[in-house]
């Protein structure tokens, strides 16, 4: 018994193939995410600008829900939503309705009330996204800013976008994500995008107890030793090290880790020597990186954030300019699944 | 009562006696008076023509939550659900609230259930006051006020001397033990079975360690103490497989597992169904095909429903979130008919995991189908075609992960004690 078509990303698509919401990277077809890099493209010239904006979004409203404290990514979502003329409201869940007993979907049907287009949602919980594009209208829009463990897409697909700049075609690429995977939105993200566009020598490298179950079935190789994981490596992508995983047993210090897996420039020698060196912030010198290596030549860890208003921009339009009901939303109670 | 029935023409279909054919059955005095001629100078009231349809021993389900106390009302509400799933005997966990720990509330709930006249009803009481895991319940009281066992929900209490002594305790009066094989130290902040599917999904995962750890020490502690022990709900391949050991070693010990594990993989969860999140949790394909061979070779001796209503707004939340627990009374029935298909098993053989065996657990008279024994019996039609609907379900618990599927197989008629207290 099966999950049918969801497993083929049906939440997000519209029955049109067009992005509806942006939820994972999973499932989303290579042509897809192409198009997502070839909208990115159009707007990275905005920027540059003096008149920053394009009405593309002008009169719709974007609601920043974040239920989970993060100001970077809120306000490069703020600023691409801004470019693109839309209203923009921020809201600091973490700190208003649900501390009074509001439950989730409570609290989205209130927005939904106040006209809201689009929802960028960040939160705690991997799923919660899923949970609010089902019970949405049809007419509203999901943008996932990171959810728990499970998905962070625009973070992928501006990482995506930083290694086409730099490298061009995917799939003679070596790539190694580094560090934190089993508790990494990130990680997971761009592990399927990756896979999607073609990318075969794609390593996880970290301790065992930070690397979950099932990366072999995904199509990617174990390393748990870092000069073995990012041997000719064109791509080095690094995960931030939260200071919980040291109270929850699964490492001893941050200074072994660093011993261990921090990306220093001796270790970096062992990667390809144009390599890039990503990062999707905020660092953690001297834990899971070297200042050497994050100032380095190598590291393209500030564009990437400059990359990423493009992406998100491309995102936002994107989804609003699909009208129609995605393929996976069926009735809006629980039995949709 | 004086009633008597008469039900005519049915395929009588008795695991226990391993029946199966054609015959009437006569019903008086809430016993079954005669299969096949009817007893001299007997006179039906009422007469079933059951053409085409089984009559089998009503089922036995080893843990559905009545959600009472802590929920007035409730009970009545899931005796309906248990009747019009075939149901005539629950067995309640004691993790209820309070936590069945004290005649007192033992005595309100078979009070509760004798006016709900629905299944009957056997309550676990609590094996540690307030299922703290601490100190020990009154067991031998519990016990004289109609506790069948006693149990440790959830997971094995933290400390080990605890189990090692309620064992020891629950012995000196013949009392066996209900565990679920659980270390919460290994769950942690687990909400689905570990592996590929959590790893996608980023959910926090439950390892089969959780499970096995747990198996080894109630194995190690029932050697020392000689206790009985009924293991619930049994998740992974490792755990059936460490259950099929103990019992080829000569343990005294029986062991069980849900519906939805012998039906659902972690797969099913799909993209975050909550009503996917289960206690002990969905596990790979590899996992239900070894509790499918379990049931085969008897390792497992019974299946239950492992019936957990839980409201709409305690599963339209974060899978993470979510209240663990499926509605499982009104598709026992049809889905231990899908595994016999599946399996190519006959009727007999299938309707023992959920009949025969589980009575002979709780070491009842019921769940068969003799001249003699108590008339607990489910009149159903096995191949009407049923679509199962969230709203048209009796439980409070709309949370099935089987909305919106076809099943085969529903209860027409249930009968407790000679009495019809479900038809349709």
């Amino acid at each position: 018994m099966d999950a049918g078509g969801q497993l083929q990303g049906g939440l997000q698509l519209g029955d049109d193939g067009q992005l509806h919401h942006l939820l994972s990277t999973e499932g989303l077809p290579r042509p897809l995410i192409e198009r997502i890099l070839s909208t990115a493209d159009s707007f990275i010239a905005v920027g540059t600008r003096e008149i920053k904006s394009v009405p593309l979004l002008r009169g719709r409203s974007v609601f920043n829900l974040f239920f989970e404290n993060s100001t970077r990514t809120r306000t490069t979502f703020e600023i691409a939503a801004k470019r693109l003329s839309a209203d923009v409201y921020n809201l600091n869940i973490a700190a208003s309705s649900t501390a009074k007993g509001e439950s989730l979907l409570d609290t989205i049907d209130n927005l939904t009330a106040m006209q809201a287009d689009i929802f960028v949602v960040r939160h705690a919980q991997g799923g919660a996204p899923y949970l609010i594009a089902r019970h949405l209208a049809p007419h509203v829009h999901v943008v996932n800013a990171g959810d728990g463990r499970h998905a962070h897409p625009t973070q992928a697909l501006l990482d995506l976008y930083t290694i086409r700049h730099y490298k061009g075609a995917f799939a003679p690429l070596s790539v190694a994500i580094v560090g934190d995977i089993l508790n990494s939105r990130v990680a997971r993200s761009d592990i399927h995008a990756l896979l999607a566009m073609g990318v075969t020598d794609l390593r996880a490298v970290g301790p065992l107890t930070l690397l979950p179950a099932g990366l072999e079935q995904m199509g990617l190789r174990v390393c748990t030793r870092l000069e073995d994981g990012i041997a000719g490596a064109d791509v080095v992508i690094m995960l931030r090290l939260q200071n919980e995983r040291m109270r929850g047993a699964l490492l001893p210090s941050a200074q072994e880790y660093f011993r261990n897996y921090g990306l220093t420039p001796h270790a970096l020698r062992r990667a390809k020597p144009d390599c890039i060196v990503m990062h999707p912030g905020p660092m953690n010198r001297g834990v899971e990186i070297d200042s050497a290596v994050a100032d380095g030549p190598h590291s393209v860890i500030l564009p990437q954030v400059s990359f990423g208003i493009a992406v998100r921009m491309a995102a936002l339009s994107m989804v609003a300019s699909s009208q129609r009901e995605p393929a996976g939303a069926r009735n809006r109670n629980l039995a949709a699944t | 009562m004086n009633a008597t029935l008469a039900i005519e023409n049915a395929r009588v279909l008795d695991p226990a006696s391993g029946r199966d054919a054609t015959e009437n059955i006569y019903i008086a005095d809430g016993r079954i008076a005669a299969i096949g001629a009817a007893p001299a100078g007997f006179a039906a009231q009422r007469t079933i023509d059951a053409r085409g349809l089984v009559v089998a021993p009503g089922l036995v389900d080893l843990c559905a939550r009545m959600r009472e106390p802590g929920s007035e009302g409730a009970l009545r509400i899931e005796m309906r659900a248990a009747l019009a799933g075939g149901v005539t005997g629950v067995v309640c966990p004691p993790d209820t609230e309070p936590p069945l720990d004290e005649p007192g509330l033992v005595r309100m709930l078979r009070q509760r259930s004798r006016e709900a006249a629905g299944a009957r009803l056997y309550p676990l009481g609590a094996m540690t006051a307030g299922l703290g895991g601490q100190a020990l319940a009154e067991m031998h009281t519990l016990a004289q006020v109609g506790c069948v066992a006693f149990c440790q929900t959830a997971a094995l209490p933290d400390n080990h001397n605890t189990l090692l002594q309620a064992m020891r305790y629950a012995r000196t009066f013949d009392l066996p033990i209900w565990l679920h094989p659980v270390d919460a130290t290994l769950v942690g902040e687990g909400v689905a079975g570990d592996g590929p599917m959590a790893a996608r999904l980023g959910l926090p995962g439950i390892g089969v360690a959780a499970e096995t750890v747990a198996l080894h020490t109630i194995f190690e502690l029932q050697r020392a103490a000689g206790t009985r022990i009924h293991i619930c709900r049994l998740s992974s391949a490792q755990g059936v497989e460490l259950v099929r050991a103990a019992k080829r070693e000569g343990l005294a010990l029986t062991a069980d597992a849900s519906i939805h594990h012998v039906h659902l993989t972690d797969e099913d969860i799909g993209f975050y169904d909550t009503n996917c999140r289960l206690d002990p949790p969905l596990r790979t394909a590899q996992d239900r095909a070894a509790i499918r061979r379990g049931l085969l070779d008897g390792t497992i001796d019974a299946l239950c429903s492992d019936h957990a209503p839980v409201s709409l707004d305690d599963k339209l939340l974060p899978f993470g979130e979510a209240r663990a627990g499926a509605s499982g009374l009104e598709t026992l029935l049809p889905l231990t008919l899908a595994w016999a298909r599946e399996e190519d098993l006959g009727l007999l053989q299938a309707l023992a995991v959920v009949t025969r065996a589980p009575a002979h657990i709780l070491g009842e008279d019921t769940g068969t189908l003799q001249a003699g024994r108590k008339a607990d019996l489910v009149i159903f039609d096995p191949l009407e075609t049923w679509s199962v609907q969230a709203d048209a379900l009796l439980s409070s618990g709309k949370n099935s992960p089987f909305v919106g599927r076809s099943l085969s197989g529903r209860a027409r008629y249930t009968l407790v004690g000679g009495e019809v207290r479900f038809e349709r």
